[in-house]
């Protein structure tokens, strides 16, 4: 078993799409919400949006890590680009996210130093190599990520790596879950809860976001299959009046999530209060670095100005995120906003809703 | 950032692996997973970390539901 073509099986698929399709929802419409980037890509790439009956929408949440970087957080990491001596390394995904007035792969076509590393173990490694450099880490990401940053702090400490540092604008996912419940006007039936996330915080997770807000919580994984039974547990929760956790991605998935992971995690951050582009400050929604890891916090080893930060005017991301309109309700998709010159980070991100919209379905 | 797909090891070296994602082969950290586990393992991969070791009774069972949820749905759409 290689755990791919098991769960593409075209004819199972097509019986469970055809179940999904004759189903009787009655006048309901149902809106579930996906909420991590690569189940929207998933959803597009596979042709499901379509296929699906009309009383089943799906509407693309805030899980695309550089999409919801609020743009302050982007012009700090801009600031630190621009200081002599230091190297700044981060995910790819980062690099071509606007800031207010320029984005990282900029600052490195002007001669910045900007390094991408697929690893937070890369980002240390620069800093073994260049020991007269500072060199910054920016950690962006969720609960998926942020157990990788502590695991390089964690080395760094060992090794008396003194040229390290983070900048951690990590986040948190069922705080900005309960954020979005809690917002006038949203109207959801139920949430595809992201797969990898979960392997860290467990199904387990999404247990108090049920209890309180009675929303049916499906922990989903990726492939066809995945995503249609993921579909009909959803449904089904949903037509019979339920809410509970249901783990569909058990293989991936367990219902504690990895203590290992959760442990370091726990050990390097904190949970604080921070600032997400679309859905503004969520209480308890982002991870500081302790204070006895201070030293390698960026935040403490540079005097990091005050950002008097701001969006493009017409950049609709925010309401993309919050799954309050599609991105081609957007006046600049497509037009000023491309995946060639992007105005907002949606655009930019392999994992974002506007670029896959883009990629996939421009119409729609 | 996220690999959807599952990536199976190749071969151990103390706290790091190479694996193969669909044929490429990439390195990885184990020391998040809460097991140590063993060549020829299939494992969830994110940004250069194995975080779970997928597993096969889980893997088993899961299809089985799927083949039971489609098998009914097909008895519903005889005529």
């Amino acid at each position: 078993m290689k755990y791919l073509h098991e769960y593409r099986d075209s004819g199972l698929a097509r019986s469970l799409l055809k179940a999904l399709q004759k189903r009787d929802y009655g006048d309901r419409s149902l809106r579930l919400m996906e909420i991590c980037g690569t189940h929207t890509v998933a959803m597009f790439r596979l042709g499901l949006r379509q296929l699906l009956p009309p009383s089943v929408q799906l509407i693309s949440g805030p899980g695309c890590p550089v999409c919801v970087t609020a743009v302050d957080d982007v012009d700090r990491a801009l600031w630190l680009a621009q200081q002599p001596g230091v190297i700044v390394t981060t995910f790819g995904d980062l690099m071509r996210v606007p800031g207010s007035c320029s984005s990282l792969a900029q600052e490195k076509s002007r001669g910045g130093a900007v390094r991408m590393v697929y690893a937070s173990f890369d980002a240390l490694q620069v800093a073994r190599d260049n020991p007269h450099k500072e060199v910054v880490f920016l950690g962006i990401g969720f609960e998926t990520t942020a157990p990788t940053v502590a695991a390089a702090m964690l080395q760094a400490s060992r090794e008396g790596i003194e040229n390290f540092s983070v900048v951690s604008m990590h986040k948190l996912l069922p705080p900005a879950m309960k954020a979005l419940l809690d917002g006038k006007g949203m109207d959801l039936h139920g949430f595809i809860c992201p797969g990898h996330v979960s392997t860290v915080i467990g199904a387990a997770a999404y247990e108090e976001i049920v209890l309180q807000h009675a929303i049916p919580c499906v922990v989903t994984g990726f492939e066809t299959l995945d995503l249609l039974q993921g579909l009909h547990l959803l449904v089904d929760q949903v037509l019979e009046g339920k809410a509970r956790v249901i783990n569909q991605y058990s293989r991936a998935v367990s219902w504690e999530g990895n203590p290992a992971a959760q442990k370091l995690l726990g050990r390097v951050f904190e949970p604080a209060d921070a600032p997400w582009r679309g859905l503004g400050v969520i209480p308890g929604s982002g991870l500081k670095i302790r204070k006895e890891w201070q030293f390698l916090d960026a935040a403490s080893r540079f005097a990091i100005p005050r950002m008097e930060s701001r969006e493009h005017e017409g950049c609709r991301c925010g309401e993309v995120l919050r799954g309050a309109m599609t991105p081609p309700q957007c006046g600049l998709f497509g037009k000023a906003c491309n995946p060639e010159t992007p105005v907002g980070p949606c655009m930019v991100s392999s994992e974002g809703t506007c670029g896959a919209y883009h990629q996939y379905h421009p119409e729609d | 950032m996220c690999l959807a797909i599952p990536a199976e090891i190749i071969e151990i070296e103390e706290e790091m692996a190479v694996v193969s994602v669909g044929g490429a082969l990439r390195k990885a950290s184990l020391m998040l997973l809460p097991e140590p586990p063993k060549e020829g393992d299939y494992v969830i991969v994110h940004a250069g970390f194995a975080l779970h070791t997928v597993d096969p009774a889980e893997a088993e069972e899961s299809l089985r539901l799927l083949r039971e949820l489609a098998s009914a749905a097909e008895d519903e759409n005889l005529p």
